[in-house]
């Protein structure tokens, strides 16, 4: 019998790319599921069905923006017991991350979180993920019958398919969550989508305060680049919004064109742009990590480097 | 109150050497310390004690080292600690390590509160608060930036993609932190000579009844491989002169495209 895997995603494009991977292990690992929370409108069973869902299991009694993950779990455990998904592909959210550990432990399963990529070699399923930090990419396999992965992101392509797939109603009544979701609170953003970025120039602490951004910006402008960050400037001292925060705790870019100005290179922020095709850093201090991993480096002020830069770029497209 | 904060002993990741043939890291000799964001977790227990009133009780599960590692959260102001000293908890997967904790935390006596880091600096799995909430039967708030307790009811603001989720529960709870939620305090020095005075448990696995075949051995994961990822990387460094280094790297900018 096949597994079967089943996909969860709190956001609905966001289970498109992990029902085109599903399908893609279709011959090894069985039929592609998916689950919704609540009745499930009909726009989104349309989608889910055309990115290659071959069941749609929806939970009425859910409701999905008041979930925690306690009984998330539950729902997830309820129907990898009793219909048999062995394998749970579950985006990497933080509320699909915390549910991939709690779900795993209620399956005795093991559980790899943040995968980026997964494969199938002879009969096993592979999943990469990064480890010590980002120094280093771990290939891991499951080795209890269920299977529980979480997935960055943007790891694969999402494409569509002829529908052929039915919709099954679960009739599961919801336990009372002990954990209240009383508000959601919008942050504060620029709508940054820096992850799509073709040129992104990402800052760190060699900036010495907020208004020296404005020269970043300039070079931004020339590049045509998105602003990003690493996790002080944007989370201690509030200099652009958390959406332009790069790295393991941030958000994972993959820009054909990087620039890295003032960041000294801590593993934790340049995992988030080391599929960069391209990497071009500036930092005063030689020994920076930065410099490893860069294509082009100037070892050298940013403050004469970047306005020197931005006018020669200019001169140059003028 | 009683508060127990779940920390890890990791190894300085800055420090970590890739050998050039084989792409394996070398972690032999490396200086360990706390994790991160574990640290952000003690702190906010410590805060919690310094307002309520509360006995925080630090818990780790390593190797040898980590004897000396503790003493600086016994330094940062936890009241004890105690530690699973065992060869085979350094590098066991997330299901051991949390199986391991759950023990030791049922072996303490179970507190109102269990704080833990949103991952480990090393492996940030993640998967730690949930499994040991799970094995313990209790609800668990991850991804906390901000923290309070008034009358037994727990309010914490999660950090989320695009919102701020304000969550309500009750004791007792398992919580996971961000970096966000605090600043920890650098230990005076007077506190760190204390620090070895306070009390502190050593436990093996088979003190807490786990055999080595529940953690190891049967791990639920198996890692096929561990290696740095290949990349090819120019390597190109201009120093010297700022202008005629930024005049090279346009030139360079403008062969490889990246410019018009």
């Amino acid at each position: 019998m096949s597994p079967n895997i089943l996909v969860f995603s709190d956001q609905d494009e966001g289970s498109y790319e992990l029902l085109t991977k599903a399908a893609e292990f279709a011959p090894q690992l069985g039929e592609a599921w998916t689950l919704v929370l609540g009745k499930g409108e009909e726009k989104t069973i349309q989608s889910l069905l055309k990115y290659g869902a071959k069941r749609i299991l929806t939970v009425p009694e859910a409701d999905p923006s008041k979930i925690d993950s306690e009984s998330l779990a539950f729902v997830l455990s309820e129907i990898a017991k009793h219909d048999g998904p062995d394998i749970l592909l579950i985006r990497s959210s933080r509320l699909g991350k915390e549910t991939a550990g709690r779900i795993a432990q209620k399956l005795q399963a093991g559980c790899i979180t943040d995968a980026i990529g997964l494969e199938i070699k002879g009969a096993e399923l592979i999943a990469h993920r990064y480890a010590l930090g980002g120094n280093t990419i771990s290939s891991e396999t499951i080795a209890t019958k269920k299977k529980i992965i979480s997935v960055m992101p943007g790891s694969f392509e999402a494409h569509t398919v002829p529908p052929a797939g039915e919709v099954k109603v679960m009739d599961l009544a919801m336990p009372t969550p002990r954990v209240q979701v009383v508000e959601h609170r919008k942050k504060a953003a620029e709508s940054a989508n820096i992850e799509s970025a073709e040129t992104l120039v990402c800052v760190g602490q060699g900036i010495s305060k907020k208004e020296d951004l404005a020269m970043i910006n300039e070079l931004c402008t020339v590049l045509h680049a998105e602003l990003g960050s690493t996790r002080p400037i944007a989370s201690d001292l509030h200099w652009v919004s958390e959406d332009r925060m790069v790295g393991i705790s941030g958000k994972k870019c993959k820009p054909k064109f990087h620039y890295s100005i003032g960041v000294s290179g801590q593993i934790q922020h340049t995992v988030g742009v080391m599929s960069s095709k391209l990497i071009v850093a500036i930092n005063k201090d030689k020994d920076a990590p930065i410099f490893k991993i860069a294509d082009y480096g100037i070892v050298g002020d940013l403050y004469q480097a970047v306005p020197e830069l931005t006018q020669r770029l200019k001169t140059a497209a003028g | 109150m009683n508060i127990i904060v779940c920390m890890k002993q990791v190894v300085d990741l800055q420090q970590i050497r890739i050998k050039r043939d084989t792409r394996e890291p070398v972690l032999e000799g490396l200086p360990v310390q706390l994790g991160d964001m574990d640290k952000n977790a003690l702190e906010e227990a410590v805060k919690l004690k310094e307002k309520h009133g509360a006995k925080v009780t630090v818990l780790s599960v390593g190797s040898l080292k980590l004897k000396e590692t503790i003493l600086q959260a016994l330094a940062m102001g936890a009241d004890d600690a105690s530690i699973v000293v065992d060869p085979t908890c350094d590098g066991s997967d997330p299901a051991s390590t949390a199986l391991t904790l759950a023990a030791a935390v049922k072996k303490i006596g179970l507190p109102d509160l269990i704080l833990f880091g949103e991952g480990s600096t090393d492996n940030y799995s993640g998967q730690i608060c949930p499994r040991v909430a799970e094995i313990l039967g209790l609800p668990q708030i991850t991804y906390v930036r901000e923290l309070s307790i008034e009358n037994g009811t727990v309010t914490g603001v999660r950090d989320m993609e695009n919102t701020l989720d304000v969550v309500k529960a009750g004791l007792p709870l398992a919580v996971s932190v961000t970096s966000e939620i605090n600043k920890p305090r650098r230990p005076p020095l007077t506190q760190i000579l204390r620090a070895s005075r306070k009390p502190l448990n050593t436990w093996t696995l088979s003190d807490l009844g786990i055999t080595a075949e529940m953690v190891g051995v049967t791990s639920s994961v198996r890692v096929i491989s561990n290696l740095a990822p290949e990349q090819e990387r120019k390597g190109i460094i201009f120093e010297g002169d700022v202008a005629e280094a930024v005049g090279k790297m346009a030139e360079a900018l403008r062969k490889e495209g990246a410019v018009v």
